[in-house]
């Protein structure tokens, strides 16, 4: 028997399964000694749970259907992933909205203490994660004998790939579920482009693009790249794109191959966002700007007349 | 009448660039600014609003710290909070976000406010469990990362920043919220005002006055700068750099 039981606590929507679970196996698969469990609570997790079945290193997925799951809310997956936790030494999620909502309401419930945003696994009781908005990285130990929760620092870890086959066991956990909490609605920005999340080109507007109308000149180059399109807190503050696009320690942390900043300046809080991308390119009219100092490829001008002769000629 | 409890923790000011001690045993505080942590501003700032349209009456504003941490809550009384309560704990001591939570559960018992609202992760541990952590300790509603909050009789809509999108969730009171970068924009502080703080209360307890044994459980054994991206290149055109991105296979 394993030394090490992990369950994941997969996030989905629409009937697909989140990449940010296969991220969060890798990181599972990380912990010597481990056994891989999935859980997915939904209405239905029928494909969801066959997706999960199929990562790699994923041993059992746990299918929890019940009416009260059709939306994920906190307050009331809380409480049935503490009872399944039994058994389980690690309890996972994703340092997404999702992960970070829900975890904690699970770590109190299990009366343990819960590590945000782990980036590396030391052993199966030791991890490393970022504090200051990633100016420092700390390594953290938690006791043997204590239940450990954690959100996995998605960018810091490749998706794990399909190939497994692992068991699917619908379950029915018995618990009292509140209905103090009422899902409503969600308005998503609905776009034909690539989820900024998983894109492997990311290019990003900051103020200097000076309207929502501005943007357009992304756009048009990202549909040029296949990018996805982001953004910088000041641009989303000036309302010139929605908060989804926002990229930066309150926004979406991002490790792109390519990640284009056009018109931002580099606040320290956007560069905690993109420190994972592999390469960075920044175009800037301010040769000063700090945006600079962490980018591979530097380029100083009106961005204007750059961004459109960069789409003419990738052509 | 309803009370709303508002949580703040002292943190190093977000405009100072912190520095690592050499031997990577902490991050060097001394001699630095420190302030509200700027979620919990937005916070005290939206419950100072639900008082002033009269959904509530009285706006309690509580820390968990030193004893410099009244600093942080006179600043919080000069932007118009009722009264305060530090729950002082020793210099240099590591009160970890389940601490926090049992010792706000504790305050939440007392003081039996509708509304419990605090910031969604303070800026120096980037936790963000608190909120949440008291929400499931109290066995209340939770609705993170708002960015709106709409009161009605005993419900609250709210509108939250997803990954997606905003979703907008319905939630009972009492409720805890925690918010995000867009609720409000904090109102600054008047001279008057931070005279007219002086004679606000500010009671001080103990963890062992409010019947909470702090624990810790969660050991940091080292501090580390993260790892620094190799200085690039400059280029001088647009030809150059499309040059660049073929030569690494990128386009």
């Amino acid at each position: 028997m394993a030394a090490n039981k992990i369950l994941i606590v997969a996030e989905h929507a629409g009937g697909a399964l989140n990449p940010s679970t296969a991220k969060c196996v890798t990181c599972a698969r990380a912990i010597e000694d481990g056994e891989i469990t999935v859980a997915v609570f939904a209405t239905d997790g029928s494909s969801v749970a066959a997706q999960a079945a199929a990562l790699q290193g994923v041993t059992q997925v746990l299918q929890i259907d019940n009416a009260a799951n059709g939306h994920p809310l906190a307050a009331v997956l809380a409480p049935q992933i503490a009872a399944l936790a039994d058994g389980f030494t690690h309890v996972f999620g994703p340092s997404t909205t999702f992960g970070k909502d829900l975890m904690p309401r699970v770590a109190a419930l299990i009366d343990t203490p819960q590590l945000s945003d782990i980036m590396a696994v030391e052993s199966a009781h030791c991890f490393r994660r970022p504090i200051y908005a990633g100016n420092a990285i700390i390594t953290v130990k938690v006791p043997a004998d204590l239940k450990i929760v954690a959100t996995v620092r998605t960018a810091s870890f490749e998706a794990v790939a399909d190939g497994g086959a692992a068991s699917v066991e619908k379950r029915d956990v018995q618990v009292d579920l509140p209905t103090h909490t009422r899902f409503v609605e969600i308005s998503a920005a609905s776009s034909d482009r690539p989820d900024l999340q998983t894109a492997r080109t990311v290019v990003s507007g900051g103020r200097a693009l000076g309207s929502a109308d501005g943007f357009r000149i992304l756009y048009s180059l990202a549909e040029k790249l296949g990018a996805a399109v982001g953004a910088s807190r000041a641009a989303v503050d000036a309302g010139y794109v929605p908060n989804d696009m926002q990229v930066g320690q309150t926004g979406k942390i991002i490790s792109p191959e390519l990640y284009i900043a056009v018109g931002i300046s580099g606040a320290i809080q956007h560069l905690t966002g993109i420190k994972d991308a592999r390469t960075i390119v920044a175009i800037n009219k301010d040769a000063e700007a700090p945006i600079f100092e962490v980018a591979d490829i530097g380029l100083v001008g009106d961005l204007f007349a750059l961004v459109p002769e960069l789409e003419k000629q990738l052509a | 009448m309803a009370k709303i409890l508002v949580a703040i923790k002292r943190v190093v000011d977000y405009n100072v660039r912190i520095r690592l001690k050499p031997d990577g045993s902490g991050v060097a505080t001394e001699g630095v600014k420190l302030s509200i942590n700027p979620f919990d501003e937005i916070a005290l700032e939206e419950a100072l609003r639900m008082r002033d349209r009269g959904a509530a009456e009285e706006v309690i504003v509580a820390s968990i710290g030193p004893a410099e941490t009244q600093q942080q809550l006179r600043t919080a009384l000069a932007m118009g909070a009722d009264r305060a309560v530090l729950v002082q704990a020793d210099a240099g001591a590591v009160v970890e976000p389940l601490t926090a939570a049992r010792t706000l559960l504790a305050l939440v018992e007392r003081e039996k406010p509708q509304i419990v609202i605090l910031g969604k992760q303070a800026i120096d541990d980037d936790n963000n469990q608190t909120g949440q952590m008291l929400a499931a300790l109290w066995d209340r509603p939770q609705a993170t990362f708002a960015s709106t909050i709409e009161l009605k009789d005993d419900k609250a809509t709210v509108r939250r920043e997803v990954d997606t999108g905003l979703e907008t969730l319905e939630v009972d009171l009492p409720a805890v919220f925690t918010t995000d970068l867009r609720l409000n924009e904090p109102r600054y502080v008047k001279l008057p005002d931070i005279m007219k703080a002086k004679k606000k209360p500010l009671e001080t307890v103990t963890f062992t006055d409010l019947g909470v044994t702090p624990k810790q459980q969660v050991e940091v054994s080292h501090y580390e700068p993260p790892p620094v991206r190799q200085k690039g290149v400059m280029v001088k055109d647009v030809a150059e750099l499309v040059g660049a991105l073929k030569k690494r296979g990128l386009v």
